[in-house]
């Protein structure tokens, strides 16, 4: 048996703090844009990108430190900063000088993102008080 | 998440930026001047997207079409590439009274458009207030990841 894992016990929350993060960059980086001439709003595909992220984390199997890519496409947690990913968001309302921010929904958006960020610290922070209750033999 | 501090701040310099702009063209609407060449025109920031690696191709020129994206790139905020003088039509007054009137007469008043620069003045400071925002909601998720684990 291996010491800890924490990509084992921690689950999907590692990468989805991640994503979340990066998403809540690209996300402002939108509204910082909201008058750029030309500027076109980006996003992340956040659940194809944990699904590829959890599928990379399935395919390592337990115990073993390595993660295995058995696709090309698959994301070790180092990976998921790869850029290509970024796609562009279709506007409702496309304007004239040719941006396509729409700043309610970006806040929207941005707000959601942060409650999700603060959902996944909730999950990560309860994972980590049942391994010290682990550790600690305390119910 | 740190970008994110960068990000906004770049947001909140280019819309200050635009303000004094509008400051400036709202104070001068009325700089009267007795040639075409002296009188104040009115000026606009030109706003451009930064990228990754787009940093160090600014060479002066401002062309914001330019500045595309390649694909996947991912966004560093907005940067203002400079400032240009609106090229519309100038007010040219007769007013043979007025000490800076010329030969025939005639005094040359900006072109400051003083609604535009009123609906400019207030999109620019939604978008400052929208900046602040996301400072804030980024300060709020850095200081909760933080904690944490404890």
């Amino acid at each position: 048996m291996p010491a800890i894992s924490f990509s084992n016990a921690l689950g999907v929350h590692e990468s989805a703090l991640y994503l979340r993060s990066r998403r809540a960059e690209v996300l402002s980086n939108n509204l910082a844009n909201a008058d750029t001439p030309n500027f076109k709003a980006r996003d992340v595909d956040f659940n194809a990108l944990l699904e590829q992220a959890s599928a990379g984390q399935r395919a390592s199997g337990f115990g073993s430190d390595t993660p295995s890519r058995t696709n090309s496409k698959h994301l070790n947690l180092g990976d998921i900063e790869a850029n290509g990913d970024l796609l562009y968001r279709t506007p409702n309302q496309p304007s004239i000088d040719g941006n396509t921010v729409e700043e309610h929904q970006e806040m929207a958006r941005f707000a959601k993102n942060g409650q999700d960020f603060e959902s996944t610290l909730y999950f990560l922070n309860s994972k980590f008080r049942g391994l010290q209750n682990a550790i600690r033999g305390e119910v | 998440m740190n970008n994110i501090f960068d990000i906004a701040g770049s947001g909140m310099t280019a819309q200050s930026v635009r303000i004094n702009t509008v400051a400036s063209n709202l104070a001068n609407a009325q700089s009267a001047a007795s040639s075409v060449d002296q009188v104040y025109r009115a000026r606009h920031p030109v706003f451009s997207a930064v990228h990754a690696n787009a940093m160090a191709e600014q060479n002066g020129a401002i062309d914001p079409w330019a500045n595309a994206p390649t694909e996947g790139q991912e966004g560093l905020g907005v940067q203002v590439l400079g400032i240009t003088e609106s090229q519309a039509p100038l007010d040219r007054r007769f007013e043979p009274g007025h000490p800076l009137a010329d030969k025939e007469g005639y005094v040359y008043y900006p072109n400051v458009n003083v609604v535009e620069e009123m609906a400019d003045m207030i999109s620019a400071s939604r978008s400052f207030q929208v900046n602040v925002e996301l400072l804030q909601s980024a300060k709020t998720m850095s200081q909760r990841l933080l904690s944490l684990g404890q």
